[in-house]
């Protein structure tokens, strides 16, 4: 008895569903705008952070490359780091010790959507020496960005 | 006492030393001396070298300095160079109001042979008394003179303790203990050999120091780090962990400026600008440095595969107050093995020490103890058959035991009253925020602390 209300309710709420889905995926394309997952306002683009683990002798080569594809600025710190690369033993005194944490060089580098994907290979290429240790290249997405002195934002900030 | 020169130059320096002692009688003031055409530019000159050798003793507290900073961390350099600062402050001064009649009694024994009260030097001298003691009547140079020389050598005994406690000692502490061994402990085994004591009389010889300077700092040094303790996360579960020092720029500085310190050490105790015997002098003070300087290198290099800096500076060191108790009385090429057989030792000691767990981060106990010891037997071996090897024995291990069981009782009641050593905490932090409220390096980290 009690299955005789359920059927019908449970129907309707199955049609519904796939009326709500089908107009959700179908809208964007009805309403004429990309095929995103994100949706954005139409004045704002999106950005790329790049932060690059460089062996620190690669830093010069890098810089001229980055700067050869136009990107203009960078940030640049001291870090020690491993990954697969072992360290190695030294000795003092008399007493040995391990070294694990080598020297690295860690640039970060915000660049345009269209700039990351030539930036990150620009710096894959300059950094490459084909030996253990050379580093690895992370890319973020970057929410806003604001030039400090002009309070430009967005793009412009770059 | 000449006995590397040859028969025809000790007897013109006789008859030179003859002129100007036929002259000698004929002054009885002042302006009478400094008319003698011979007598008194001798003086004048042999004055002159003792100022600037004592101007030289001076640098290596410089010298001390800088070795000592660049050995230890970057955290606690404010604190070593503190101290530093300390000790050359004190120690002429406490010399000036005991140190100097303590250690140079002349007939004022309290106890005849051992020990002499001190007090405070002259403090001015007018008439008869200024021809007592500023002319060729009381030395080849002035009583002011021979404080000032005598006082440099003072503050270097307390200097050696500072760089072995390094890093974990209370500041205050180490002032009340380094104090009162420089003014009390210092003139006592002194006066055994420089004061015409016990020692002397036995015909015990240190021509500049190796025991009554060095042994007794290193000694002192290792009374003070047996009670103090290791620096920690220094000897974890067995295993020696290494602590760098922070700058090897700096801790080679010190070790050249201490190598021209020398000169004057070793140049100035010659106690006369006697042409002869001073540059023989500089001759065996360098050849030995800088055997010992190769050998510690190649020894380390050998020994613990890799040429170690450190070790190098050690070595040079080494090889340097190895030759400071016969230093007129080695011949130069003898000389190089006794500075080599130094740097040999003092790579040795320093492995065996960190090995037995005796922490010492500058290597002090290593350099000036151990080497000090084998300088002054070595004056038994090489200085001919006016020297015993049995009374060096005795006169080294004596003083060296009287400075270790003084030192001991001084920091051991220190430790019991007020504490010698720092909290975990601060030791961690650095001495520097701890002690001083003040970074070494506040703008800029030329070393990362692990």
């Amino acid at each position: 008895m009690s299955l005789f209300f359920k059927i019908p309710f449970r129907l309707i709420m199955n049609i519904l569903r796939s009326y709500i889905f089908f107009f959700h995926r179908l809208a964007p394309w009805l309403l004429g705008t990309k095929t995103n997952t994100i949706s954005v306002k139409d004045k704002q683009q999106t950005m790329k952070k790049i932060e690059a683990i460089i062996k620190p002798f690669k830093l010069e080569e890098v810089k001229e490359s980055l700067s050869e594809i136009g990107v203009a600025g960078m940030t640049v710190s001291e870090v020690k780091g491993f990954g697969r690369q072992k360290g190695h033993t030294e000795i003092y005194r008399g007493s040995e010790y391990t070294v694990d944490f080598l020297p690295k060089i860690l640039i970060q580098v915000v660049v345009s959507d269209e700039t990351a994907k030539a930036a990150s290979a620009a710096i894959v290429k300059a950094a490459k020496t084909g030996k253990i240790g050379d580093g690895k290249v992370f890319i973020y997405p970057i929410e806003e960005a604001v030039r400090i002195r002009t309070e430009e934002n967005g793009e412009e900030a770059l | 006492m000449q006995p590397l020169l040859g028969a025809e130059e000790a007897a013109v320096a006789a008859e030179i030393t003859a002129d100007a002692e036929a002259e000698a009688p004929a002054f009885t003031t002042m302006e009478e001396f400094q008319a003698m055409p011979l007598a008194y530019p001798k003086f004048m000159v042999d004055n002159l070298w003792i100022l600037m050798a004592a101007a030289l003793v001076f640098l290596m507290h410089l010298g001390f300095a800088t070795i000592e900073s660049g050995l230890t961390r970057q955290k606690n350099t404010v604190n070593i160079l503190f101290k530093n600062v300390f000790i050359i402050s004190m120690g002429v001064l406490t010399y000036s109001v005991w140190g100097f009649n303590a250690m140079y009694p002349g007939d004022a024994w309290s106890i005849p042979g051992i020990f002499a009260m001190g007090s405070p030097i002259a403090n001015g001298f007018e008439g008869a008394a200024a021809l007592d003691s500023l002319t060729s009547n009381y030395a080849d140079y002035t009583y002011w003179s021979d404080f000032i020389f005598q006082a440099m050598f003072a503050a270097t005994a307390a200097t050696i303790v500072s760089g072995a406690v390094a890093e974990r000692i209370k500041l205050g502490s180490f002032m009340i203990g380094a104090t009162i061994l420089v003014a009390v402990a210092y003139p006592i085994t002194g006066s055994w050999k420089w004061g015409a004591g016990w020692l002397d009389s036995m015909g015990f010889y240190d021509f500049a120091g190796s025991t009554l300077v060095h042994a007794f700092g290193g000694f002192a040094a290792l009374a003070a780090v047996l009670l103090l303790g290791a620096r920690r996360g220094k000897y974890v579960n067995g295993q020696i962990k290494p602590v760098l020092g922070h700058s090897m720029p700096l801790a080679t500085i010190g070790a050249l400026l201490l190598f021209l310190g020398w000169f004057g050490f070793n140049g100035g105790s010659v106690l006369s600008a006697d042409p002869a015997l001073v540059s023989l002098v500089f001759v065996t003070t360098a050849m030995a440095g800088c055997a010992g300087g190769l050998a510690a290198m190649f020894f380390s290099w050998i020994w613990l595969k890799k040429p170690d800096l450190s070790m190098a500076l050690n070595g040079l060191l080494a090889g340097l107050v190895g030759i400071t108790a016969g230093a007129d009385v080695i011949s130069p090429f003898a000389s190089v093995l006794v500075g080599a057989i130094a740097g040999v030792l003092v790579v040795a000691s320093v492995v065996i020490l960190d090995k037995i767990k005796i922490d010492d981060p500058v290597g002090a106990i290593s350099v000036h103890g151990t080497c000090g010891i084998w300088g002054t037997l070595a004056v038994g071996i090489f200085g001919g058959s006016d020297f015993s090897f049995t009374t060096q024995l005795i006169g080294t291990l004596s003083i060296s035991a009287f400075a270790f069981i003084f030192s001991l009782i001084v920091f051991g009641l220190i430790k019991a009253t007020v504490g010698l050593r720092v909290s975990e905490q601060e030791e961690e932090q650095g001495l520097d925020v701890g002690e001083h409220g003040v970074a070494s390096y506040p703008n800029f980290q030329p070393a990362v602390d692990y």
